[in-house]
C-alpha cells in the first residue's frame, strides 16, 4: 500500500487534514513557519519526499514518526544544516532561506539536539553565548555575559544554576536548561527540541514541561519531538505525523486524536505495543536459580540488593532514572566493583569487578548507551556481532572469516536485522536494528544470563514489539533475563517478576501481573520520600 | 536518532513495516539501494585510498625519471630508495597498530637509538663474538620490546595518556642511550652480523627483505587474526570492547610491546646499514612514522588502519626525498614539500572518506 492509498482510506487523510487546517488558519494570522513540499535527496534515497509543516507562533507543535521517517533530516533542514533540494520555506509569510546554521539562527530558529552540543569545559554563561559572545572591541564582557546568563536562568526557573558553573558538572537536565537558555539568548522565535525528555527523569520532565509551556505562553513556537505519546498529549497543541519522508497528517489535535489513530498513521498498522504472552508455567522455586545476587552493595549507589533469576524467567527492574538500576546490573556484570555482596551464576561465584569472569560464566550485557558502550559504529554488522566470540572463529590466532561471517549472519537472521547485509556499517542502521545487533552478539555466545539496560531506548514503536518478542523467545529457550527500563509499562508488560527500585534499594519483589503501574509509582514515590 | 546515512535509516524503516504488502516495498527499494551501495562497497574506501597512493607514487616516479633520468631509474638507486624506506617502514608498521588502536607512540625513534646502542656495547659484541652474532639481534629486539611494554604498562595500567607516557619514554630512552654509549659511535666488529646483512636474496638486500617480511606479517596480524580484530575494536570503541569481554588493558600493553619490537628490528637494520650503534640513531623517526601512517589512511582517532597504506606512505616519502636529492634540492626544501604532502594527503583522504560514506 502506498502512502497515497493509505491516505485515501483514513479519516484524517493528508489532503483532507491539510484543507482543514487551512480553513482553521484562515481565521488566524499567517503561520510563523510554513514549509511546503520539502524534498531532500541523499545519494540513493529521498530522505524527505514532500514534507509540509505549518507552525504557529506560541504553539507546541509535535512531530511524530518512526525512526527513519525523516524527523532528524527535517530538524537539520530547520537548523540550516541541510539545504533543501525542492520546496519552499516561508517565514512569517515571506519566502526565506535556511542556507546555513547561522542563517537559521538569524531568522530566529534555534535547535536543541538530542545529543546536547555544549562544551563541557566552559561555564554555563560561556556556553549560552557561544558563537555570539558579548564583547567590545574583541574583549569579552564578562560581567554582562554573566548577568544576562543569570537572567535567563531565572526566567527558566533555575536561579540555582550559577552562570560560572562548569557545564560538565551539570546533570543532563541542567545541560538541557542551558541549551534552552542558549536558544533564548538568540531571541529565537521557534525552538526545535529533539527528544528532550529521553535523558530526564520524572521530576526533570515536569520541569521541562513548565519551561515549554512558559515559552509557548510567551509567544515562542516549539517544535517538539518525542516518542512518548503521553508527553505529547500533555504539552502538545497540534501534531504533524511523518512517514517515509512525507507528511501523512498535519494539524491533528494533540489532546483528542486517538492513540490508535496516531500509531496507525505512523506505522500503517493499528496495534499498540504488543507484549508477547508470558510462559504458561513460570519456573517455580524448586528450579535452581541461574543467577543469584545476594546483598550486593556499592556505596552511594545501591544497598543490599538480593534477587534470583531462574532459567526462562524475565525479571524487570522498575524505577526512575538515578534509582540505581543501571548501576546494579553493571555491577552484576563486573563493569563496576561491588563493596560487598556476591553474584553467583549456576553455583559459581563471579570475580568481583571482572567483566571477563562474567562473560566466561555466560553473562551478557546490552548497555544503556548503545552507541557509546555497545557498538563500534564504524565497523561492519558481522564484526560487531562476533566481537565477544571472536576466539571461537580462530585457529591459532587466525580468524576464519567465512566461518565468522556465516555464524554472525545466522544469528543476525534469527533476530532479523534489516537489511540483512553483513558488511553494512552499523552507524547506518536504525536504533531497533542496532539493538538487535547487541542482542545477537550475546546470542552467538549462547549466553545463559542476559542483562538488558533500557533495551528499547531510541527504538521506534514498530520495532519495539519485535524486540519484546525476541526477549521472550530467548527466555523461553532457557535464558535468564534481567530487564531495566524507565518505562513502567514496559517492565510490567514484559517481565514475569518485577523488582521495584528506588534510592538504591529494592522495595518490592513479586510477580508482574500482581502489581499495576500506579502501585509501582506509589512505591517509587514513597521510597524516594523515605 | 541521528540520520548519518539516510539511505540506511530509510531502508530499515521501509523494511520494518510489516504492513507493507509482504516485502513489496523492501523488494522495490532494497535491491536498488543495497545494490548501489554494495557496488560502491566492491571498491572499498580503503582500496580507493590505496589507489590514490599508488597513483601518487607513480607520478612521483615519473617526475623522478623525467628530471633525473637514468640516475633515478637505475637498479642501484631503486635499491637505495628501498633500503632507506626499510628502516622507517618497519617502525611505521608498528606505529600503524597503536594508532589503529587509538594510541600513539612518540618514543620509537629514541627506542631505536637505545636498542642500537645496547646491542653494540663492547660487552654485547664480545659475547656475540664468543657465542653467536644473533646475540646482538636478540639484545636489540629485547630492549625494544621491553621499552614498548613499559610504555604499555604506563598507558594501560597507569592510565597515563599515550602522548605523555611515550613522550616521557622518548626523553628517557634517548638519555639512557647517551649514557650507555657515552655519546660515542659504537662501531660493529662482529663479522657474522656484518656478513649476514651484507648478503642479499636474489639481488634484494637483506634489510629490504626484513621490511617485506615485517610488512607481510603485520598485514596478516592486523587483518587475519584475533589480535588484529581486537586492535580495531579497541580503537573503534574501547568501552564497547571492554563490555564485550575483551581484555583491553592486556591488549593495549601488547600493542605497545609490538611497536617496541618493531623499533628493535629497526635498530638492527640501522646497525646493519651504518655498521655502528649510536645514540643519535632514529632521531625524528616517530614523526616520519606517524606521517607515513596517516598518509597511508590510518585514522589518527583509531578504529581504522591499513598496512598497505602505510607501506605506500613510506615509499612515497622516501621516493620524494630521493627525487629531491637527485635534483640537488636542499633538505630544507624537502622538509617544506613533506609538510605540504602531509596536508594534501589528509585533505584528499577526508574527501574520499566522505564520498565513501555517501554524505
Amino acid at each position: 500500500m502506498t502512502v497515497n492509498d493509505f491516505c485515501l482510506t483514513n479519516i484524517r487523510i493528508y489532503d483532507y487534514g491539510h484543507a482543514m487546517s487551512q480553513v482553521e488558519e484562515d481565521h488566524t494570522a499567517v503561520p510563523l513557519l510554513e514549509m511546503r513540499r520539502i524534498v531532500k535527496v541523499f545519494p540513493g534515497v529521498r530522505a524527505l519526499d514532500g514534507v509540509d509543516l505549518r507552525v504557529r507562533a506560541g504553539e507546541v507543535h509535535c512531530l511524530l514518526g518512526q525512526n527513519g521517517a525523516g524527523k532528524s533530516t527535517l530538524i537539520k533542514v530547520l537548523a540550516g544544516a541541510h539545504a533543501v533540494d525542492e520546496g519552499e520555506v516561508l517565514w512569517q509569510g515571506e519566502p526565506a532561506s535556511l542556507g546555513s546554521p547561522v542563517a537559521a539562527l538569524k531568522q530566529g530558529i534555534a535547535t536543541i539536539y538530542q545529543e546536547l552540543d555544549l562544551v563541557d569545559w566552559l561555564s554555563v554563561a560561556e556556553n549560552i553565548f557561544l558563537g555570539h559572545e558579548l564583547s567590545t572591541g574583541g574583549f569579552s564582557q564578562r560581567g554582562s555575559t554573566r548577568r544576562r546568563a543569570r537572567e535567563l536562568m531565572v526566567r527558566l526557573g533555575h536561579p540555582e544554576i550559577s552562570p560560572s558553573r562548569e557545564v560538565g558538572s551539570l546533570s543532563a537536565a541542567g545541560k538541557q536548561i542551558v541549551s534552552v537558555a542558549r536558544a533564548l539568548s538568540r531571541d529565537a522565535q521557534l525552538i526545535v527540541m529533539d527528544e528532550p525528555s529521553a535523558v530526564l527523569d520524572g521530576e526533570e520532565v515536569e520541569n521541562l514541561f513548565h519551561i515549554v509551556s512558559d515559552l509557548a505562553a510567551a509567544g515562542v513556537a516549539v517544535v517538539y519531538i518525542s516518542h512518548r505519546l503521553e508527553e505529547i498529549r500533555r504539552i502538545g497543541d497540534r501534531i504533524t505525523v511523518l512517514k517515509d519522508g512525507r507528511t501523512v497528517a498535519t494539524g491533528l489535535d494533540a489532546r483528542t486524536t486517538p492513540t490508535s489513530e496516531l500509531i496507525k498513521l505512523m506505522t500503517g498498522r493499528s496495534i499498540e505495543y504488543v507484549f508477547p504472552p508470558r510462559s504458561v508455567t513460570p519456573p517455580g522455586p524448586e528450579v535452581e536459580p541461574l543467577l543469584s545476587v545476594t546483598g550486593l552493595s556499592r556505596r552511594n549507589e545501591f544497598d543490599a540488593v538480593s534477587f534470583e533469576v531462574r532459567p526462562g524467567e524475565i525479571v524487570g527492574l522498575a524505577g526512575l532514572v538515578g534509582a540505581g538500576r543501571s548501576e546494579i546490573i553493571e555491577t552484576i556484570f563486573g563493569a563496576r566493583r561491588s563493596d560487598s555482596g556476591s553474584v553467583v551464576v549456576k553455583g559459581q561465584p563471579l570475580r568481583n569487578g571482572s567483566v571477563r569472569s562474567a562473560v566466561r560464566a555466560g553473562l551478557g550485557l546490552c548497555p544503556e548507551e548503545r552507541k557509546s558502550q555497545g557498538l563500534i559504529l564504524d565497523q561492519a554488522v558481522y564484526q560487531n556481532i562476533s566481537m565477544a566470540t571472536i576466539g571461537r572463529f580462530a585457529a591459532g590466532g587466525f580468524v576464519r572469516d567465512a566461518a565468522e561471517r556465516s555464524a554472525a549472519m545466522k544469528v543476525a537472521a534469527t533476530v532479523d536485522v534489516r537489511p540483512a547485509d553483513p558488511d553494512r556499517v552499523v552507524r547506518t542502521l536504525s536504533g531497533g536494528n542496532q539493538q538487535k545487533i547487541v542482542l545477537a552478539r550475546w546470542l552467538l555466545r549462547e549466553c545463559r544470563v542476559l542483562l538488558l539496560d533500557e533495551p528499547t531506548r531510541g527504538v521506534d514503536v514498530g520495532a519495539r514489539s519485535e524486540i519484546y518478542l525476541l526477549i521472550r523467545t530467548l527466555a523461553d529457550s532457557g535464558v535468564a533475563v534481567v530487564v531495566v527500563s524507565s518505562e513502567v509499562e514496559e517492565v510490567l508488560g514484559l517481565s514475569d517478576r518485577v523488582l521495584v527500585v528506588a534510592g538504591g534499594r529494592v522495595l518490592h519483589d513479586g510477580p508482574a501481573d500482581a502489581i499495576d503501574e500506579n502501585q509501582v509509582l506509589d512505591l517509587i514515590m514513597g521510597g524516594a520520600a523515605a | 536518532m541521528t540520520e548519518k546515512s539516510a539511505d540506511g535509516a530509510r531502508l530499515t524503516e521501509a523494511a520494518n513495516d510489516p504492513h507493507q504488502p509482504a516485502r513489496a516495498v523492501p523488494a522495490e527499494i532494497a535491491p536498488t539501494v543495497t545494490g548501489e551501495s554494495s557496488s560502491r562497497r566492491s571498491v572499498p574506501p580503503g582500496l580507493m585510498r590505496n589507489l590514490g597512493l599508488v597513483i601518487a607514487l607513480v607520478l612521483l616516479c615519473l617526475v623522478g625519471f623525467i628530471t633525473a633520468g637514468e640516475r633515478f631509474a637505475s637498479t642501484d638507486n631503486v635499491l637505495t630508495i628501498l633500503r632507506l624506506a626499510s628502516v622507517i617502514g618497519v617502525v611505521s608498521i608498528g606505529m600503524t597498530f597503536v594508532i589503529t588502536a587509538g594510541g600513539i607512540d612518540l618514543s620509537v625513534g629514541a627506542v631505536v637509538g637505545l636498542s642500537s646502542v645496547w646491542a653494540t656495547t663492547t660487552g654485547t659484541q664480545l659475547l656475540a663474538n664468543d657465542v653467536h652474532w644473533t646475540i646482538m639481534v636478540t639484545t636489540a629486539l629485547l630492549v625494544g620490546t621491553a621499552a614498548g611494554l613499559l610504555n604499555g604498562l604506563m598507558v594501560a595500567y597507569g592510565r597515563i595518556v599515550p602522548f605523555i607516557a611515550t613522550l616521557a619514554m622518548m626523553a628517557a630512552a634517548r638519555g639512557l642511550a647517551e649514557i650507555i654509549a657515552n655519546r660515542q659511535t659504537q662501531i660493529i666488529r662482529v663479522n657474522g652480523f656484518l656478513d649476514f646483512f651484507e648478503s642479499d636474496i636474489l639481488g634484494i638486500p637483506a634489510i629490504v627483505c626484513v621490511f617485506a617480511l615485517v610488512a607481510v606479517a603485520g598485514w596478516i596480524l592486523l587483518n587475519r587474526t584475533t589480535f588484529g580484530r581486537r586492535t580495531f575494536a579497541i580503537g573503534g570503541n574501547p568501552e564497547a570492547a571492554r563490555l564485550a569481554g575483551i581484555r583491553v588493558k592486556q591488549q593495549t600493553m601488547m600493542l605497545y610491546g609490538l611497536v617496541g619490537l618493531t623499533a628493535g628490528i629497526a635498530a638492527v637494520m640501522i646497525m646493519a646499514r651504518t655498521t655502528a650503534g649510536s645514540s643519535t640513531h632514529g632521531t625524528l623517526y616517530e614523526l616520519d612514522a606517524i606521517a607515513a601512517v596517516v598518509i597511508g589512511g590510518t585514522l589518527l582517532s583509531g578504529g581504522r588502519g591499513t598496512i598497505v597504506g602505510t607501506v605506500l606512505g613510506v615509499l612515497i616519502f622516501t621516493t620524494l626525498t630521493n627525487v629531491f636529492t637527485l635534483n640537488n634540492l636542499s633538505i630544507s626544501a624537502q622538509a617544506i614539500a613533506k609538510g605540504l604532502i602531509i596536508v594534501a594527503a589528509v585533505l584528499l583522504q577526508q574527501r574520499v572518506a566522505a564520498r565513501a560514506r555517501g554524505g
